[in-house]
């Protein structure tokens, strides 16, 4: 019985996945026919901006990078639940952190790898510690605690890069890094013929297996997820709540951090002042989507990462304005927020549907009965 | 000192103005019950339609372009914000998620519609409120300079709707009732007032402010649309946090807030001001509100039943 409502309830959180995704890619069709476009021609020209060659492809996987571990950050979060709003801040102290060392330490390739992604996983972790040590010892509220979080990180990252890592040309970026400094890789390079492609997908996949084990196999994940679904029962049972919402911010700001590390040190070459990063918000709409569960969250962030890097293309094709793309991600984000209607709405459907069979069943074998007894 | 504070007023006024409308709108809807984080969103909105209007009308209504679209501003406000009552009030959904799908919304849609208009993703106005000094008020020495000179009609109409506002939900039966919508609201239902009606204000509230808060930053100081009020409406939320959900408290943040801000602004021009690096002054709102949740952290002013769906 238990097995059978356990699949009725993944089913259902796969439904409105679905169901919200079409409403998002609804809504964007109505925005393309409403500005004169042909919707088909448009998101023809979207999905094969994101995956019609090798190169796009790369650049369709290194942007859903980015995606995969801010959403894994915020599904983290939300295991524990924490709703982890500040990745944006995260990833910036992440990326600066990983920047910093890209510009300034110099050794063999396996140990500097290893410093580098060391730094973004700790610039972020510090960037995600602080909300959670205040969320524990005095009941800040997180999403607070991390929306200022990110404009300090904003407002740092403004007054530090053009003091400390000036480009030679503009004054709103950091120099670039060399490319022997960054993720990127020459055999990667190669295979996807020059495209974003770097080792920062292959951080995010170790990433997306290690925070699976954590959460599946080990007694932090288990106390994480007991907090998570009853902070006073756990409590109850001996688990040390405060510890773990600190330990849980910790992690998911080192996953953020990683993302920005990814961003910022392997997608692009630079830093760029007075942006905070759209990948914090977009990583609420990958763990939203892929409900909070790691592989759910490593599909959800390829297909935000086919929308994200096929807009440049279709735009470039159609006169639809790239911003179509962040649209139809923002829609989807409310028709998650709002699942609850999918849920009625489908349940009422499925009751209707399973009436209908056993009427027929009844039916039936309401007819095999009066044969028999014709006979 | 003195001709460093009379020319860096202004400009903290100016700057002051529209996050305080924002916030009030905030304390709307937070007083009724519903978080709005996604004030940043609905400036935008505002912001974006204003600048729309005024653009289009402008060579036809000559100056009276600048109030139409202030208005436009406004109900384009208003009506975005009508998409997180109904997710928050009518669907029970998450609030903290709604209202980061309507800042993420109101930013790609807005620039998406600015792009298709007018060609890019900004839309500049030729027109803006000429700044007055307002007759024997401007006079009185020390007050005169600081808060009567160079002054643009919108800071008054918006000073007076905060003072509407602090009677309204103070000192009227509508008021209270608003307000208990966001502490206890079932006994408010058990009074017999409808909890959803009251809330809906309490958004819709917001979103007309936070619209106004946006027209307001086009037709004084900025002058062109370009995609982004850069966290003015967070900046908001934090005031209105910092002032503890209080009329008078957010008035008193938004303006250490917007001098704040100022001085980081100015801070290059301003030699005696250069003392300091300008990341402290525009950090420090922020650390301010932090630290502000930590100090009253025993006994939070924050509505009760804030977040709750009814």
């Amino acid at each position: 019985m238990s097995d059978i409502e356990n699949k009725e309830l993944k089913s259902n959180a796969f439904l409105v996945a679905i169901s919200a995704v079409l409403l998002g890619l609804l809504a964007g069709a109505v925005l393309m026919a409403t500005i004169g476009s042909n919707p088909f021609t448009g998101f023809w020209y979207l999905f094969r901006g994101g995956l019609m060659n090798i190169e796009r492809i790369g650049n369709t996987l290194a942007t859903a990078t980015n995606l995969m571990l801010v959403g894994l950050s915020v599904a983290f979060a939300f295991k524990t639940g924490l709703f982890n709003i500040g990745a944006s801040g995260q990833m910036l102290v992440g990326g600066l952190c990983a920047t910093i060392v890209a510009h300034n330490v110099f050794l063999p390739r396996p140990l500097y790898l290893a410093v580098l992604i060391l730094s973004g996983l700790l610039g972020g972790a510090i960037w995600g510690v602080i909300p959670g040590f205040l969320k524990a010892k005095f009941n800040v509220h997180e999403v607070v605690a991390t929306i200022m979080m990110n404009w300090i990180a904003y407002w740092s990252v403004y007054y530090f890069v053009p003091a400390y890592l000036k480009g030679p040309s503009l004054e709103t970026e950091s120099a670039s890094i060399a490319i022997s400094q960054t993720l990127r890789s020459p055999w990667l390079t190669k295979i996807f013929k020059g495209s974003y492609m770097n080792l920062g997908f292959f951080v995010a996949i170790a990433s997306v297996i290690i925070i699976k084990f954590i959460l599946d196999k080990t007694t932090l994940g288990f106390e994480l997820k007991a907090v998570g679904s009853n902070r006073e029962c756990a409590e109850y049972a001996g688990i040390k709540v405060n510890k773990n919402v600190i330990l849980s911010m910790m992690i998911a700001g080192g996953l953020a951090g990683l993302a920005g590390l990814s961003f910022y040190t392997g997608y692009s070459r630079n830093m760029q002042i007075g942006v905070l990063p759209s990948q914090g918000f977009d990583g609420i709409a990958v763990a939203l989507l892929g409900a909070s569960n790691p592989l759910g969250v490593f599909f959800s962030s390829l297909f935000f990462g086919v929308l994200q890097s096929g807009k440049g293309f279709m735009n470039a094709m159609t006169k639809v304005p790239p911003e179509i793309a962040d649209t139809i991600i923002a829609v989807i984000i409310y028709f998650t927020a709002t699942s609850v209607m999918f849920k009625r709405i489908w349940e009422a459907l499925f009751k209707k549907v399973s009436r209908g069979k056993k009427d027929k069943r009844a039916k039936a074998a309401a007819e095999l009965q009066s044969s028999k007894e014709v006979e | 000192m003195w001709v460093t504070l009379t020319q860096i007023f202004p400009y903290a006024i100016a700057y002051t103005i529209p996050m305080l409308v924002t916030s009030l709108g905030g304390l709307y809807s937070e007083r009724s019950g519903v978080t709005n984080i996604g004030l940043e969103g609905l400036m935008l909105v505002g912001y974006f339609a204003s600048a729309i209007t005024i653009k289009l009308t402008e060579a036809t209504l000559g100056i009276n372009a600048l109030p139409v679209g202030i208005l436009v501003g406004v109900v384009a406000g208003a009506i975005f914000s009508l998409l997180h009552a109904f997710a928050s009030i009518n669907l029970r959904a998450d609030q903290i998620i709604s209202g980061t799908a309507i800042n993420m919304l109101a930013g790609a849609l807005t620039v998406y519609l600015a792009r298709t208009i007018s060609g890019s993703g900004n839309v500049r106005i030729f027109m803006g409120i000429i700044r007055k000094n307002i007759p024997f008020l401007a006079n009185i020495p020390i007050l005169g300079p600081l808060f009567f000179s160079q002054t643009y009609w919108t800071t008054w109409l918006c000073l007076l709707i905060w003072a509407l506002s602090w009677v309204l939900l103070y000192k009227t039966s509508f008021g209270l009732r608003l307000r208990a919508c966001g502490e206890h609201p079932s006994a408010v239902a058990s009074a017999g007032i409808n909890v959803r009606l009251m809330r809906y204000f309490g958004v819709v509230m917001s979103g007309a402010l936070a619209g106004l808060g946006g027209s307001v930053i086009l037709v004084t100081y900025s002058g062109e649309f370009n995609g982004t009020v850069a966290g003015l409406g967070f900046l908001s939320l934090a005031a209105l946090i910092f002032g503890q959900w209080k009329p008078l408290g957010i008035l008193g943040a938004t303006f250490f807030f917007g001098i704040a801000t100022t001085i980081a602004n100015v801070s290059q021009v301003i030699p005696s001001l250069n003392v300091i690096p300008p990341v402290v002054f525009k950090v420090f709102p922020y650390i301010a509100t932090l630290v502000a949740l930590v100090a009253f952290s025993k006994k939070s002013a924050a509505p009760k039943a804030v977040g709750d769906p009814f």
